[in-house]
């Protein structure tokens, strides 16, 4: 009884002071967030407290203050009326993203559109002149039908291998040592792979012990040694089998992880109604991580049209080896000429094209709610 | 409970906002950073060859090499994040941002260092439309073929004083069972550039050095008869299969710095190889520490005697980015003897300091190499690193591995002459 | 008879295996036996000699990468001074800083957009996507210098900051792309059960999407750790290149001499540099391996 009471006689100041207090705290909350953030923000940057200290920072303020910012900004967007909180939501989750990618990548793009249309010291508008020699420079032309066969090929042998891979390893009793062999490739460095395949393509002469793998059993042969990276058009093909060594086991892990989301009840059904294995494999589990497979294409893909470590430093783009990427950089750092390497940049922009429809088409069959 | 957990995240977030003191206190000490391309050993002879002006001077020099020079003090001057001195491997490099305006010109002590301390070319090497910007350090000169002396002496061979001697020597060789050339041009994404340093010798001794300089500045067009009687030259070396250890092949793809070995094998299957001082680096081990006993070196022998021997080099120059008064005095120390001495003292570097004491260099070739450098009648630079980067480091390079490989001499003239940028 | 058909199956899947692994490891078997040989003898004879009892093995390479190079110089008192250059241990406590956290803001960020473009519905959703995809393709080599121009106005030149945000920035359209796809595979009653009771987008993404998502997350977690951990430029133009910042990737490459001539210290090197992504890789291999949907629809 005497709760009623109380409750009633001090009905209005506590109303307007838990009002108060709402408003209070959905400022407060914010502000406090943002001063945490920031203080982090200016700690990491000029703090010279020892490494470690400002290593575990780092990851503290990069899990928490951005899991706190998206709280924070979700917080904020839910004190909003319904409809407008509702319009605002997913920004909160892509908002981030977006920004981040605009400032550094998207801004850096229209710059280089902007300077593709100037001179090599970026002085003189020049029009299309950048273009027109991007898309008939002899090396240019070769560059272009070189990275054609690095996407057929690189992707083609890439995804079969990782798909072909994956599905024997989901099936044998050594799995974790099958896929930790086909995955270490992909940790050894573009540099490290330079050397690994230069001991398998070395020359030597004739009659001389042969240093490279290829060469020595050749030669076991009675043949004669070759230059293997010399021979066109097949040096281009050498090449392209360093990038699917090495690529394969991104392919394999990505797939292999999307078999094990196969539901098993599918596959059974399947067996029982006495479909072979291949059968299965074919009908039944390639067409459910379908997505998945133009997932990891489309990513070998464009790497694919962005090759440059394994040709700049295994032939230099000698002897018909020449790709995109390289020319761009040798424009771009080696005769300084902005005008042309930012316009073979958007070119690169451009032969996305055709892969962007196709995800585009892919993603607008995905649902939504 | 998942309030809780937000109130412990807010307190441990604002942890650092304790700690969130100002910037790193401003160094107490005046710092001058440079940048250069030379690292690892290099870099600490370097590091070591200027102490004495931080302990004369308190000022702290700090050293940054990096392989990936080329690619990095574009981005980092365009940047806006400049050293405050780069040392620039090819005189194009300087001619770019001088033609920017990044850098800062020689001032009036450091001019009168550079008349006083140098022969006259270095200058000219290292200025731009009339302005002197760059300070030359360390130098390589290129025009030497080297030797396994001792199996020269086993087969009785003589150094060669003439072309016509260098050439009967070759036959001799051939004769005696051996290959007279070590030759290599792969490296990486500079493959070729062998190749033009030979052609640049063999253009000073037939064409001369005032038709290398209008070959240079394309005066003379690339596919002119003169560069072809060069390439022709050339051609009877490279190309002949018995000249060549391991023939053309091995030229495409033995890297520059693996390509002398065959010269110290027992026996050795090749008994001459034409590289820069800087070669001596590559020698096994063993050879290079028995350098005066192991090894001989000697010029390039004339070919039209009309003009003698000269000599093909390169260099590093130092350029000032940003004018601070410490910056200053350490370039002016730059363009003194004292500031090479110790890495000339410790080897594998020449300088062109007229003062220099020759006696600092630690073995009998090295002083001869830096003597014939400081005493040459005509020195040249080298042409690629002169000529605008689409030739030098671009269509020169690929042309000479396409010729190689196959190409005629006139196509690949007529290319890079098509290449050269109006 | 069906149990002596998945025998045979299961024999002939670990004899194929086996020859693909072989034929996969060769080259790797190839740079570790090189990695013990001098110089001179990786140039002339091949490395499978050693199987034949042929040329010595050494401890040298690594010795020499992990001690840091073996420098010669003279001092200003004229004397020649053996020393040997920093070891490795401040490059590889600057590449675990660099990276982790490279590795961890991304993961974040990339998985509520992903999470958004697969399931929420908002205007310019359709080109937002396409242009993620489309930045997939960008070289990260024409972001350097206006990034650069805008780091030294802030000041992040030369911090660890700078370069965490950079990896995030190259980092994101691959993060987004393959979280969104295995995301967007994730079956919608998941979802509307969750729905049902009630729960906001934000709990549902981190209370339901991210533990469902580990597979996925954990695959990218590899990779950027991979591409981070055996990046140069980055970290180049944007921590530095002194010796007290250099990342491992940066020392290696130095180490082989201004002109390369210590190539054959690469063949360690490189060894040396893949230990730690590949202990990653077997730490997080069973986050992969785990089947996810198990269990997931009862929600």
């Amino acid at each position: 009884m005497k709760k009623v009471d109380e409750s009633g006689s001090n009905s209005l100041i506590s109303t307007s002071a838990v009002a108060f207090g709402r408003v209070a705290i959905s400022i407060l909350i914010p502000l406090i967030a943002f001063v945490v953030l920031w203080g982090g923000f200016i700690f990491l940057r000029d703090s010279n407290a020892s490494q470690g200290v400002i290593a575990v920072v780092a990851i503290i303020w990069g899990v928490g203050g951005i899991a706190l910012l998206f709280w924070v900004a979700d917080y904020i967007v839910n004190k909003a009326p319904l409809n407008v909180a509702q319009k605002l939501q997913p920004f909160v989750f892509v908002g981030p993203a977006l920004v981040i990618l605009t400032w550094y990548l998207f801004l850096p793009t229209m710059r280089s559109l902007y300077l593709s249309f100037f001179d090599a010291s970026s002085k003189n508008f020049v029009g299309l002149a950048n273009y027109i020699y991007a898309f008939t420079d002899s090396k240019m032309l070769e560059a272009f039908g070189n990275n054609l066969l690095w996407i057929v090929l690189g992707t083609g042998g890439s995804v079969g291998f990782g798909l072909i891979i994956a599905l024997l390893a989901d099936r044998s009793n050594f799995e974790k040592v099958f896929k930790s062999i086909i995955f270490t490739p992909m940790a050894i460095s573009f540099v490290g792979a330079g050397v690994i395949w230069r001991f398998i393509y070395a020359y030597k002469p004739m009659g001389e012990d042969q240093v490279g793998l290829l060469n020595a059993i050749v030669t076991f042969f009675g043949a004669e040694p070759k230059a293997w990276f010399t021979l066109q058009p097949w040096n281009n093909i050498f090449l392209v089998i360093i990038l699917i060594w090495l690529q394969t086991g991104y392919a394999m892990v990505i797939i292999s992880a999307a078999l094990k989301g196969v539901p098993s009840a599918i596959i059974e059904a399947g067996r029982i109604d006495g479909a072979s294995e291949f059968r299965v494999i074919r009908s039944i589990i390639i067409p459910y991580i379908f997505s998945t497979i133009v997932t990891v294409s489309t990513t070998i893909i464009i790497l694919s049209l962005k090759i440059f470590d394994i040709v700049f430093t295994m032939t230099n783009g000698n002897y018909g080896t020449e790709v995109i990427a390289s020319m761009q950089y040798k424009q771009m750092f080696r005769f300084y000429n902005y005008g042309r390497g930012s316009a073979i940049a958007i070119v690169l922009v451009i032969a996305v094209i055709p892969v962007m429809w196709y995800n585009l088409h892919q993603f607008r069959k995905r649902e939504v709610f | 409970m998942k309030k809780a957990f937000v109130v412990v995240m807010i307190a441990l977030l604002l942890l650092p906002a304790l700690f969130a003191g100002g910037k790193a206190e401003a160094d107490a000490a005046k710092t001058v950073r440079v940048f250069g391309a030379f690292v690892d050993e290099e870099a600490r002879r370097f590091e070591e060859a200027i102490k004495p002006f931080e302990e004369r001077t308190g000022i702290k020099v700090i050293y940054e090499g990096s392989k990936d020079f080329e690619t990095l003090i574009e981005v980092r001057v365009s940047g806006g994040n400049a050293p405050d001195i780069a040392g620039l491997p090819q005189p194009g490099l300087m001619n770019t941002f001088a033609k920017q305006g990044v850098l800062v010109p020689v001032w009036s002590k450091l001019e009168g260092l550079l008349n006083s301390n140098y022969a006259p070319v270095w200058k000219d090497l290292g200025s731009y439309g009339g302005t002197t910007y760059g300070v030359f350090h360390r130098v390589n000169a290129k025009s030497f073929v080297w030797y396994p002396k001792k199996a020269w002496d086993k087969a009785g061979y003589k150094v060669p004083t003439t072309w016509d001697e260098l050439m009967r020597l070759q036959d001799q060789m051939v004769r005696d069972g051996v290959r007279p050339w070590a030759i290599g041009i792969e490296a990486g994404g500079a493959t070729g550039w062998v190749g033009t340093d030979w052609v640049e010798d063999i253009m000073l001794r037939t064409a001369g050095p005032d038709v290398y300089d209008k070959w240079v500045s394309n005066e003379l067009p690339f596919d002119a008869p003169e560069v072809k009687k060069a390439f022709d030259i050339l051609e009877g070396i490279w190309l002949n299969d018995s000249y060549v250890y391991g023939g053309k092949n091995t030229i495409l793809t033995s890297s520059f710095g693996d390509s002398v070995s065959p010269l110290f094998d027992n026996p050795p299957k090749a008994m001459m190889h034409r590289q820069g001082n800087f070669i001596t680096g590559f020698f096994p081990d063993d050879i290079q520490a028995n350098l005066e006993e192991e090894v001989g070196v000697f010029a390039l022998p004339a070919i039209d005697p009309a003009f003698g021997i000269p000599v093909l080099g390169g260099g590093d120059q130092f350029v000032v980015f940003n004018d601070r008064p410490e910056v200053r005095e350490f370039m002016e120390y730059l363009a003194t003897w004292e500031s090479g001495e110790l890495w000339a003292k410790a080897g594998g570097a020449l300088f062109p300091y007229l003062n220099q004491d020759l006696n600092a260099y630690p073995n009998a070739i090295e002083r001869s190499l830096a003597e014939a450098l400081v005493n040459a009648k005509v020195f040249r630079f080298d042409a690629s690193d002169l000529m605008p980067a689409e030739v030098g480091a671009g269509t020169f390079w690929t042309g000479i591995v396409d010729w190689v490989n196959g190409r005629s001499t006139n196509q690949v003239l007529a290319d890079i002459q098509k290449s050269w940028p109006r | 008879m069906i149990q002596a058909k998945r025998f045979n199956w299961k024999i002939l899947v670990n004899i194929v295996l086996i020859a693909i692994v072989i034929i996969w490891a060769i080259p790797i078997i190839g740079l570790f036996i090189s990695s013990f040989r001098t110089q001179s003898e990786v140039l002339n004879s091949g490395w499978w000699t050693i199987f034949k009892g042929k040329g010595k093995l050494t401890l040298d390479n690594y010795k020499r990468v992990l001690g840091g190079s073996a420098y010669t110089f003279i001092d200003s008192a004229g004397k020649t001074v053996r020393a040997s250059g920093d070891n490795l241990s401040r490059a590889f406590i600057n590449s675990f800083t660099v990276t982790i956290p490279s590795v961890v803001i991304p993961l974040l960020i990339a998985s509520a957009a992903a999470f958004g473009f697969a399931w929420m519905e908002f205007p310019g959703r359709k080109f937002f996507f396409t242009a993620v995809v489309a930045l997939l393709v960008v070289p990260l080599q024409i972001a350097l210098i206006p990034i650069l121009r805008d780091y030294q106005k802030l000041g992040l030149t030369g911090s660890y900051l700078g370069v965490w945000l950079a990896h995030t920035g190259f980092g994101l359209p691959l993060g987004v792309y393959l979280l969104y796809n295995y995301i967007s595979t994730i079956p919608k009653d998941i979802f509307e059960s969750a729905f049902l009771d009630g729960a906001r987008p934000m709990v549902v993404f981190a209370l339901l999407v991210l533990p469902l998502s580990v597979p996925a997350i954990a695959s990218l977690a590899i990779f950027q750790f991979l591409w981070v951990w055996n990046d140069l430029l980055v970290a180049l133009i944007f921590l530095g290149g002194t010796s007290e910042v250099a990342v491992l990737t940066q020392r290696l490459a130095n180490m082989v001499g201004s002109r390369g001539q210590d190539w054959h210290l690469l063949t360690s090197g490189a060894f040396i540099v893949m230990v730690v992504p590949l202990v990653v890789f077997f730490s997080l291999q069973r986050y992969f391996v785990q089947g996810l949907m198990a269990g997931s629809v009862k929600g």
